[in-house]
């Protein structure tokens, strides 16, 4: 049996919750202690990848990210290469599609703080950039880490999107679920079942581990 | 230098309209029933709310003026506030608490050793009494070396002795800050112990005859 696709869906699993933190903790410290117009529609954005088929999301993010699409050609005069069919391509639509998974739970987990910290911040001279670092991610440790664990375990089983944006090329963006499909459908049970057995311890532990992070956090 | 307030804010039931000044070097304990609109009062000083109308003024700078569009944050005023319930950083031990805002790192230490928790210095604020958390939230607010202190209600929770050795303390360092003090209190007593001047607040406004009216002069 070939390891590739699940030793490349590992990899894209890896970036996106090494990355996803960069940009949820930012967007779900907006959301939960920002007042603003406009607040609800940006909370609907980042929620959308959520509700969306991903078949849908992924032909969406397919047009922006061709050669014709914004980021597609922005992509393309940086790198000279193409993101759709590319590893980066999938990395990004894999990041979008996991937005909303990291952004909630690290949102939940900023609104339970206590306001009279981030008051007391305020008022010990703390700018709110600051604040976020001192104060909200040291005390928020836990949902972090929780977000990022439970984006790798999503990441492991993304299919449609993946699909949509990467195609199924073999070492670049087959990863395991679209070469457990491909197996099925080309009747390599054996493949496809040896696959699927990996799959499941590594998911079993990952949720035992955010089942362990949830009951340590206060 | 001077804390100056003429200030209003509209609340629930009513509106906050306080004037009042307070010296440096000197106590104001603030007294009142509850809900009378001591702690709103106290976060418009500290600039965690804006005033509808009227002006806070600390020296010569304007730190609130909705009329001019000035509102300096609270973050700017260098000021400290002790809450009713402490509020220490839950992820750092005691002295990286006090030494949160503080400059000099000499003064952190004999802080801590004044209130007597010196030896807590490594104790996360979690494995420590209420008591030794609100000694420590006190040091935290004067290592800073603030230009204004606020205490709202900050010995209401403590046990008997924890708080007169608090109030023992304060009315010693009272002099050496020489800063305006403004202490919100439940407690007559203690307002009257520690305050140069009591200040009554009732339902948003200076009500002068309200301490009169609770315990020297018996209502018939």
């Amino acid at each position: 049996m070939d390891w590739t696709p699940l030793l490349l869906s590992a990899k894209l699993a890896f970036w996106t919750m090494a990355l996803i933190p960069v940009l949820a903790a930012p967007l779900a410290c907006v959301l939960a202690f920002g007042r603003f117009r406009g607040k609800s529609v940006l909370d609907a954005i980042v929620t959308l990848p959520m509700v969306l088929p991903p078949t849908v999301l992924g032909f969406g993010l397919l047009v922006v990210m061709g050669p014709r699409g914004l980021a597609g050609a922005a992509w393309e005069d940086l790198t000279g290469g193409r993101l759709v069919f590319s590893f980066a391509g999938i990395l990004i639509a894999s990041l979008i599609f996991n937005l909303p998974f990291a952004v909630q739970p690290l949102r939940a987990s900023f609104e339970k703080m206590d306001s009279r910290l981030l008051e007391s911040a305020a008022i010990l001279g703390l700018t709110p950039v600051a604040t976020f670092f001192r104060i909200i991610l040291p005390n928020c440790i836990g949902g972090l880490a929780a977000a990022s664990i439970l984006v790798f375990a999503h990441s492991l089983g993304e299919f449609g999107v993946i699909l949509m944006v990467g195609g199924s090329i073999p070492g670049k963006t087959q990863v395991a679920s679209i070469a457990i499909f491909e197996a099925v459908e080309a009747m390599r049970f054996n493949d496809a079942f040896l696959m699927s057995a990996t799959l499941v311890p590594v998911s079993f532990a990952v949720l035992m581990i955010i089942n362990k992070i949830n009951a340590r956090r206060p | 230098m001077m804390l100056c307030a003429d200030m209003t804010k509209r609340l629930k039931h009513f509106d906050l309209e306080l004037r009042f000044s307070c010296a440096p070097g000197q106590i104001t304990a603030v007294v009142g029933p509850s809900g009378a609109g001591k702690t709103t009062m106290i976060r418009l000083l500290a600039g965690l709310e804006r005033p509808d109308s009227g002006a806070i003024t600390f020296g010569g700078q304007t730190w609130a003026d909705p009329d001019s569009g000035v509102f300096v944050p609270a973050r700017k005023r260098g000021l400290s506030l002790v809450f009713q319930e402490y509020t220490l950083f839950p992820h750092l031990n005691i002295r990286k608490n006090v030494a949160f805002a503080a400059t000099d790192m000499d003064r952190v230490d004999a802080l801590m050793d004044m209130f007597g928790i010196r030896h807590l210095a490594a104790s996360k604020p979690a494995a420590i009494s209420g008591g030794e958390r609100q000694r420590a939230a006190f040091c935290q607010a004067l290592a800073r070396e603030p230009v204004l202190l606020l205490l709202d209600e900050p010995f209401s929770a403590l046990d008997v002795a924890t708080r007169r050795n608090l109030r023992a303390r304060l009315k010693e360092l009272k002099g050496e800050l020489d800063i305006p003090i403004l202490h919100v209190t439940h407690d007559l007593e203690e307002a009257v112990f520690l305050g140069d001047t009591v200040m009554a607040v009732e339902n948003g406004q200076v009500a002068p005859d309200w301490l009169h009216r609770q315990c020297l002069l018996p209502q018939q």
